[in-house]
């Protein structure tokens, strides 16, 4: 508790590294997810291959992917960068998958009424499909979120500053105070990613939140 | 007029449907029945290129349907489906001005037009801010027909629109249908698997069967009255003969004056009123039911009425008129004016004289005579 008193502007400022390095990916990674997901639904025959390679991206160590980055990227060994491409590519694993399944859930009936109006097939997933998918979405999303606040943590062992810092400084120290610091403002951090998914989702759907007549 | 010519549509191995020629008159109600398999859907769907055919040709108002973009052309297709399928993410409002919008009309000039079809559809306004889940399922059924007929378009395309709710919440949207029709002249592709739907709303029903073959088209008068053939015999069912009676305009039948009393009488009024053994009870001379008055303990009231006979309009459909002899207690039928009141009763056999006396619709003339349109409903 001393420690965190008497840290707490640091701890703030790498609470904002950490934020930034692990909520870029997370909006990076919906960008691209939700493309690949309508490829995934439109393209039947290449979903499995979509979602189920998307999804092994997932099992790289996190490690050996940082370290990895510099080589494919052509970067240095400390660029953010490294961090940010390689938490896109976490997100985008745990993602596909997640928009397969909401655009799923979109009611068929639906669809066909709404292609039967007259929207175009780029429309209508804008206007229908993708709202619809908004819960299912939302809900991964928060999985993400809480993934990514993890896993951003490591790259502190290649000297990145991020909240893990917090663990891997206090570790060399035998410091349990900055230990536990790291840990709880990871928590906190992964909360209020969570709160604000749950916000946004609420801001989205308001036809969810309705009293069935 | 929307014309199939050959139409066909084959899947890999299956022919869904086969070498279809069928018209659909302008302003018509146009019902495709049949059993399930017989591709009554798949020709719906292709009209408006939800599914697209394999060979033939289908036009509107001579107008092949590939000459335009496929979402050009089902903007101006009003499109009604089972579950109505509604966008659950959109107020029932901004679900009715869903095509006007993509026609690309401004918001307020769309929701207000919208607010218009609502009313049309019998929805008062409250129900516009809704979403479709705090809806009924009839509801949402007159929601779904409301956004096919926002933009206005001739041609309304209807897909099982009311099998999916109660048998009394259907006869009232099918009613209030009719009567939408009536002011509206849609050109009305309607399919059914009910044959009982088909006959009530069309003014032209085709039945297809399995493998996506056209069996019989005629009017519904006709179809009861000269099935093509076993297969339609067979669909249109048992009973066809009563069922036929729908369409017959009651003559003039001999009317029997009949006694009566007035609810809340007295005993003695009611045993004074009648020698028979059942009496007619009205209020403001509009039938109300039968008593018995040897059976009377007190003055009649609303809950001591027998009201298992049916009340036919005198200017009705035969088959209201024999029901209403065939179901009254008291074996005479109760007929009444155009506004509930009274005008006399009838015995069934008094009816089936007159249906003896009535030419049935000969199928000959149905067919060559084209459709009759703006039929009576009764």
């Amino acid at each position: 508790m001393n420690y965190a008193l008497n840290h707490f502007p640091e701890i703030l400022q790498r609470a904002g590294q950490h934020a930034w390095l692990a909520g870029v990916p997370l909006v990076l990674g919906l960008l691209i997810a939700v493309p690949v997901g309508w490829l995934a639904r439109r393209f039947p025959k290449a979903s499995p291959w979509l979602v189920g390679g998307s999804g092994l991206l997932y099992t790289i160590p996190s490690l050996a992917l940082f370290i990895l980055m510099p080589l494919i990227l052509g970067t240095r060994i400390l660029d953010p960068l490294n961090v940010i491409v390689a938490m896109t590519i976490y997100t985008l694993a745990l993602l596909v998958r997640t928009v397969v399944d909401g655009l799923s859930a979109v009611p068929r009936d639906t669809v066909a009424a709404a292609t039967a109006m007259g929207y175009s097939p780029v429309r209508r997933f804008l206007a229908v499909d993708l709202p619809l998918a908004v819960p299912v979405i939302a809900a991964g999303l928060r999985v993400a979120a809480v993934s990514n606040v993890a896993i951003v943590s490591v790259a502190s062992l290649l000297g990145i500053p991020n909240l893990g810092f917090f663990l891997t400084d206090g570790y060399q120290n035998y410091d349990n105070g900055e230990i536990w610091t790291g840990i709880v403002s990871c928590l906190i951090l992964a909360l209020v990613f969570d709160l604000l998914i749950q916000l946004a989702e609420r801001l989205l759907t308001p036809w969810q939140r309705v009293v069935h007549g | 007029m929307i014309r199939f010519e050959g139409v066909t549509k084959k899947y890999d191995d299956s022919i869904a449907v086969d070498h279809l020629d069928l018209e659909f008159p302008d302003g018509a109600i146009t019902c495709l029945v049949g059993p399930s398999g017989c591709g009554k859907t798949t020709s719906l769907r292709m009209i408006n290129r939800m599914i697209e055919l394999t060979s033939g040709r289908v036009t509107i108002d001579g107008r092949d349907i590939r000459d335009q973009p496929a979402a050009k052309l089902r903007r101006g297709i009003g499109y009604v489906i089972q579950h109505a399928g509604l966008f659950p993410h959109r107020t029932v409002v901004d679900n009715v001005a869903t095509v006007p919008l993509l026609n690309g009309w401004d918001k307020r000039k769309a929701r207000a037009r919208a607010h218009e079809v609502l009313e049309l559809v019998g929805l008062p306004g409250n129900f516009a801010s809704r979403y479709p889940a705090q809806l009924s399922g009839g509801q949402q059924q007159r929601v779904g027909v409301a956004r096919a007929l926002a933009a206005d378009p001739p041609i309304m395309l209807m897909d099982e629109p009311f099998s999916a709710v109660d048998p009394v919440v259907r006869e009232q949207l099918q009613d209030e249908f009719l009567k939408l029709q009536g002011e509206l002249g849609k050109t009305i592709v309607f399919v059914t698997h009910d044959i009982d739907e088909a006959i009530k709303l069309g003014d032209q029903v085709a039945v297809m069967r399995v493998g996506g073959r056209l069996a019989q088209v005629a009017q519904p008068a006709a179809l009861l009255a000269d099935p093509a053939d076993d297969f339609v015999a067979d669909f249109v069912g048992r009973d066809r003969g009563y069922r036929a009676l729908s369409f017959a305009d009651t003559p003039s039948l001999p009317l029997a004056s009949e006694p009566t009393i007035e609810l809340g009488a007295s005993v003695d009024q009611a045993r004074a009123a009648t020698s028979d053994r059942w009496l007619l009870v009205v209020q403001d001379g509009r039938p109300q039911g039968w008593v018995e008055p040897a059976r009377l303990t007190g003055p009649i009231e609303a809950d001591s009425l027998h009201r298992g006979g049916t009340v036919a309009r005198v200017d009705g459909p035969l088959r209201a008129s024999l029901d209403a002899a065939l179901s009254s207690p008291a074996r005479r039928g109760v007929l009444v004016d155009h506004e509930g009141r009274l005008v006399g009763t009838v015995r069934a056999h008094e009816v089936l004289t007159a249906i003896e006396q009535t030419d049935r619709p000969r199928s000959d003339d149905e067919a060559s005579g084209g459709i009759r349109l703006g039929k009576e409903r009764g």
